[in-house]
């Protein structure tokens, strides 16, 4: 309870819960970001004495230059370039979302025990974490309606896949690390060029409006 | 004994009006002013009591009886508040539940007495009150759950006793996010920015404010005066809970828990003054916030 | 001893019974006819209360047994603590209620209406108490039945208006399926133990699914009469329709039953697991939640009661619950605080929820009207009527010195005591119970604050609200009964104590030995209690004299309202303003219907706004379940195609089922 890396975990939930209360997408981006930031620094903390020190820190450093530095600026000029700063009333609102996401971390930490999960003994906060934070992600992607918001549950989604990733950093080589950190830059690049091309085409992301593009 | 039995009712009838005091006058300095004197709350209350009251014509009992049982409830709450660390003057197991519910007492007597006027005003306000003291109600109880959790046990004297030490040493993180939840329930409780300006002059920006609209006098005294001890009692669960008190030295402790209120206010202050009031509708997302903090401090205890 | 507890409970049943006859003998003389059913129903009342004081005292149950000569049947009676604990309010609300009758439905103005009103109201009474004495699976059935359809019959008390017939036939069916559950279960366990009387049902095995599903179906079945949540949805037009002493029986004892019902078939089983508890628990924490929200946005008074009912009965059922976990995982304090805590409520909500409805009634004979929004300023005409009311609403939201706060005390202390569990226990999650109560007590206080003052304080609405008058002592009598048995219970909650855990003894079958260190401690405590709640009424008396003494103060003028000198009645705020915050947060579970006219044109002449809440589960589920299913299926197809959001929901939906699936089920 009293390591640095379960004070980090808790700090990861608390951002999650933090980023499902928030209506402006400033505050949101820089919780994301601090989110990976957190993240690299548990990816050097978990390194247990057998690993190539070398490799840890490849890991850590890039997940800290594209989840806390590259991909956040990205998100701003992103903002910035079409000139939004809120979040709409998201189709379920913040109230229940927050309670939503509140009853995903209880159930997350209270039933993670019954997983077949390898647990790490000392760290018994890994797998309740990642478990709320990919909860908080996809319920970011279901219920709100900015695209910028749903890229950033997606983001929150992929720091929760990265929580479950570093269980599995014995037997995990660097080289799939990297690939998923790369597959990540992709899908946020093409991500980016996507939304500024439907907000110059349409002069709107809202993703209600582009349920009118089909049929 | 006797004499610590005396400091806690001295305390508890004496201090309230100066915290207010306090709070005041930090809000005053920040935004450039002189301010009011520390113990303009005494003056003011010696002012109202010497004055007659005024009463309109649709009210009955009931607004008469509200400011009295609101300002009987919360002392007795008073009674059950440990000061300094030592044991309350009432302290058995269970008690911070009847603490709860006779603030929830004081509340439901001063709601009914602003109804009784038969005014928009004081109903809008009343609505508004209860309505956000019903969010605020949990994740008071979820908080102090929390502490009986970290300390073993169920006693407001015990939990916020001796226990408390050894209980931050093995339960930090989850200490550390109930007293966050503790500190917002404290602001929306005490009618505070952001949930509530109690300064402001527009009947339908108020809460608090615009519910005791039409007392006057003595009445308006108690009613000053008991929200004045209900801020205490907030301030002391607050301080107690995150400020060590061993201070060596005869009155150390008390003196410790003294300068603690004080920076409570003076933090109440510097948040009240650079916090706007939020949206009304913001409020709820505020507290169900505050609730869902603790009880992933609850989950964090009991896993 | 045994014997003439004995003697006097089975004289206090056919008395009962029968206690409708003098008004229908007696048919020229409706005056006195009524007045001596009333006393008939009152001394059944007294002799039943005289033959359980003693069974909770600790006397020896009173246990009799004869053939009957119908199959399976035998006339098996017992009077054990836990009966004991249900009879005393079983029988007081009742005979209250009869006094109450005297002057609310009388004899001499409504003629056969009335009669008919007393066979009934006597003839639910007797049956009720031949439910808790019964100790055979016929004999219960039969007095079940007979509960059921005097119970129709009493709603139907004025069979012309259409309100009252929908909520009849709503009840007869729902109260049957409960019967029909009831009965599987009984034939069930009857046919395995070759025996139908309860006696021989002990330590029946709770392990396996097999024993979880017929827990489920006495669960469905009884509950179905305790009303709790989605089965509830008979209650609001039942209660609402009958008169006002009916709706106090059934809310405050006949749903009593449903709660006994859940107590005496998990008493049959010999070691609960701990999942029963759990459902409890959540069922419980659903009813009380979803009570109180649907509460808020009433506005007629005795639908708004209707659902508090449903609310205290999942308080009730939360308390159960932790008593069965307790059982399960074999601490001692879980079950004494949780079943003290559910069986004090029981008595609790049966004192102030009749006399709430009590009230409700003197409002609607007083102003004609159960709509609160057309009320208002009544306590000017209706002082003491007011003030009983107003202890009612005090006793529901559980604020101190009064009987609801201890008996949500004990449920809290409960709750609190899986804090002692082995820490990674996950039942330890039942402290959760704590701010499921905060929530619902907040949110109960909210709604009485909402309805004293609409309907008692500020201006009269209408004019049938400003011509109204105090009620008849025959009225405001049981109302100050029940209101000093509300301040007794609040004021002394120790004296009670004993008898609840010796009702916890022969419930759980624990030796009164083990509950005995964790009475005392919560004894101590809620002499504390006391203690306190006597500082506050001595604190409240002193500070009225210094008040005093400080000047009286003159009444003048209008109250202020920004300067506007004329007020009127309709500035003031109405209950559904009032609740309207709350409304908006609860508005999934409310569906209210909405009638908005909206004003047109630069001199608008009228304009209506009118919202009203819709009972979820009748008129939207059940109802409509079976229409909406084709047109559903066709709207479902239309909608999936094309939205980003429903792709994405449909891969968050297949990650929880297959999360949910490995974790339950592999």
């Amino acid at each position: 309870m009293r390591s640095l890396a379960d004070m980090a975990f808790i700090l990861v939930v608390v951002l999650d819960l933090f980023v499902l209360a928030s209506s402006r997408l400033g505050a949101a981006i820089r919780a994301v970001a601090l989110q990976g930031a957190l993240l690299s620094l548990l990816a050097l903390l978990l390194a247990s004495s057998g690993h190539n020190m070398g490799h840890v820190l490849i890991v850590a450093g890039g997940a800290f230059a594209i989840k806390a530095v590259l991909i956040p600026w990205l998100m701003f000029r992103a903002i910035r370039e079409m000139a939004i700063r809120r979040e709409m009333e998201p189709l379920v609102g913040y109230v229940p979302s927050m309670i939503l996401g509140g009853v995903g971390v209880v159930l997350a930490f209270a039933f993670s025990r019954g997983l077949p999960l390898p647990m790490p003994e000392m760290h018994t906060f890994l797998v309740p974490t990642a478990l709320a934070t990919v909860w908080t992600g996809l319920l970011l992607v279901v219920s709100r309606r900015k695209a910028v918001t749903q890229v950033l549950g997606f983001l929150v989604l992929e720091n929760g896949v990265f929580v479950f990733g570093l269980l599995l950093t014995d037997f995990m080589p660097v080289m799939v690390e990297a690939g998923v950190l790369l597959d990540l830059l992709a899908a946020v690049f093409v991500m980016g060029i996507v939304m500024f091309q439907i907000n110059r085409e349409f002069s709107s992301l809202d993703t209600d409006a582009m349920s009118s593009l089909k049929d | 004994m006797i004499l610590r039995a005396l400091f806690q009712i001295g305390i508890l009838l004496l201090l309230p009006p100066l915290l207010l005091g306090v709070v005041n006058r930090v809000k005053a300095i920040v935004a450039g002013r002189r301010g009011p004197p520390l113990l303009q709350g005494y003056y003011d209350l010696a002012k109202l009591l010497r004055k007659g009251s005024v009463y309109s014509r649709t009210t009955t009992w009931v607004f008469r009886a509200g400011p009295v049982v609101g300002l009987a409830a919360v002392a007795t709450a008073g009674t059950m508040l440990p000061v300094a660390g030592q044991p309350a003057i009432f302290s058995f197991s269970g008690d911070f539940v009847l603490f709860a519910y006779l603030l929830a007492l004081a509340r439901f007597a001063t709601a009914l007495a602003a109804l009784d006027t038969g005014s928009s005003f004081e109903g809008m306000g009343a609505a508004r009150e209860v309505s956000f003291a019903s969010m605020a109600e949990p994740a008071l109880f979820l908080c102090l759950v929390v502490l009986a959790r970290a300390t073993g046990s169920l006693s407001l004297s015990g939990m916020l006793g001796p226990g408390l030490a050894p209980a931050w040493s093995g339960a930090a993180p989850a200490l550390l996010l109930s007293a966050i939840a503790l500190f917002v329930v404290a602001l929306a409780e005490n009618s505070r920015i952001p949930v509530d300006d109690p300064s402001t002059h527009l009947e339908l920006t108020m809460i608090h404010e615009v519910m005791v609209l039409d007392h006057s006098g003595p009445d308006l005294a108690f009613i000053l005066y008991g929200a004045s001890i209900k801020f205490f009692l907030f301030g002391a669960l607050f301080v107690r809970l995150v400020l060590d008190l061993r201070v060596q030295g005869i009155w150390g402790a008390e003196a410790a828990f003294v300068a603690g209120l004080v920076g409570f206010a003076v933090l109440v202050g510097l948040v009240e003054s650079f916090m706007a009031r939020l949206r009304l509708n913001r409020v709820p997302q505020m507290l169900v916030g505050a609730s869902v903090l603790s009880v992933f401090a609850l989950v964090l205890l009991l896993r | 001893m045994a014997p003439v507890i004995g003697a006097l409970a089975i004289a206090s049943v056919v008395l009962a019974s029968s206690s409708g006859l003098p008004g229908l003998a007696l048919w020229r003389r409706p005056v006195l006819g009524q007045r001596l059913s009333a006393g008939v129903l009152c001394l059944a009342a007294v002799l039943g209360i005289v033959a359980a004081v003693p069974v909770l005292a600790g006397a020896a149950p009173f246990v009799l047994h004869t053939p009957w000569g119908q199959p399976n049947a035998s006339l098996a009676l017992r009077l054990d603590p836990l009966s004991a604990l249900f009879l005393v309010p079983v029988l007081l609300v009742p005979a209250l209620g009869s006094i109450y009758g005297l002057a609310y439905f009388p004899q001499a103005s409504l003629g056969a209406r009335a009669v008919r009103l007393q066979l009934w109201y006597g003839l639910v009474t007797g049956s009720m108490a031949l439910v808790l004495l019964s100790d055979n699976a016929m004999l219960f059935l039969f007095a079940w039945e007979v509960m059921a359809v005097c119970g129709f019959f009493l709603v139907l008390a004025d069979p012309d208006r259409k309100d009252a017939q929908k909520a009849a036939w709503v009840y007869l069916v729902a109260a049957h399926a409960g019967t029909f559950a009831i009965l599987a279960f009984f034939s069930i366990v009857g046919s395995a133990r070759g025996t139908f009387d309860f006696a021989g049902w002990q330590h029946l095995g709770a392990t396996g699914a097999k024993a979880s599903w017929l827990w489920t179906l006495a669960l469905v079945g009884f509950g179905l009469k305790a009303g709790l949540v989605p089965l509830h949805f008979w209650l609001p037009g039942a209660h609402a329709a009958a008169p006002s002493h009916v709706s106090a029986l059934m809310s405050g004892v006949l749903l009593k039953t449903g709660v006994y019902g859940i107590l005496r078939a998990t008493g049959f089983f010999e070691s609960p697991p701990a999942s029963w508890g759990v459902a409890l628990l959540v069922l419980g924490g659903a009813s009380g939640v979803l009570g109180v929200a649907l509460a808020l946005a009433q506005h007629d008074l005795k639908r708004l009661l209707a659902y508090h009912s449903v609310e205290n009965i999942g308080i009730i059922t939360m308390g159960v619950g932790l008593a069965v976990l307790g059982r399960a995982r074999g601490e001692p304090a879980l079950v004494l605080l949780g079943f003290a805590g559910a069986a004090l409520h029981v008595v609790n909500h049966a004192l102030f929820k009749s006399l709430l409805f009590l009230g409700a009634g003197s409002v609607q004979h007083a102003a004609g009207t159960r709509d609160i929004e057309r009320l208002g300023g009544l306590s000017r005409a209706m002082p003491f009527t007011a003030g009983l009311f107003l202890v009612g609403a005090a006793a529901i939201s559980g604020l101190p010195p009064l009987n609801g706060f201890v008996s949500e005390w004990l449920v809290v202390m409960g709750s609190l005591r899986a804090l002692d569990l082995p820490p990674g226990d996950r039942a330890s999650f039942a402290v959760l119970v704590v701010p499921t109560l905060a929530l619902v007590g907040a949110l109960a206080a909210a709604c009485f604050v909402k309805v004293q003052g609409t309907v008692f304080l500020g201006k009269p609405r209408t004019s049938e609200a400003a011509a109204a008058h105090e009620s008849p002592r025959a009225m405001l009598v049981p109302m100050g009964v029940l209101a000093a048995a509300c301040v007794a219970i609040g004021v002394l909650p120790a004296v009670f104590l004993p008898a609840l855990a010796r009702g916890a003894a022969s419930w759980s079958g624990l030796p009164l030995s083990t509950l005995a260190a964790p009475a005392a401690a919560a004894t101590a405590s809620a002499g504390m209690v006391s203690g306190l709640a006597v500082l506050l009424l001595a604190l409240v008396a002193s500070l009225t004299f210094l008040r005093r003494r400080l000047g009286p103060g003159a009444a003048v003028g209008e109250t202020w309202g920004c300067g506007y000198a004329y007020p009127t009645a309709r500035m003031e705020y109405t209950g559904s303003s009032f609740a309207q915050i709350l409304n908006q947060g609860f508005r999934w579970v409310l569906f209210p219907r909405v009638r908005f006219q909206p004003p047109r044109g630069p001199f608008p002449a009228s304009a209506r706004f009118s919202t009203e809440p819709r009972e979820a589960v009748l008129d939207l589920t059940i109802l409509p379940g079976i229409r909406g299913y084709g047109s559903a299926a066709s709207r479902v197809r239309a909608l999936l195609a094309g939205r980003v959001h429903f792709y994405a929901l449909l891969v968050l939906a297949t990650l929880v089922f297959l999360l949910a699936w490995r974790l339950l089920w592999w």
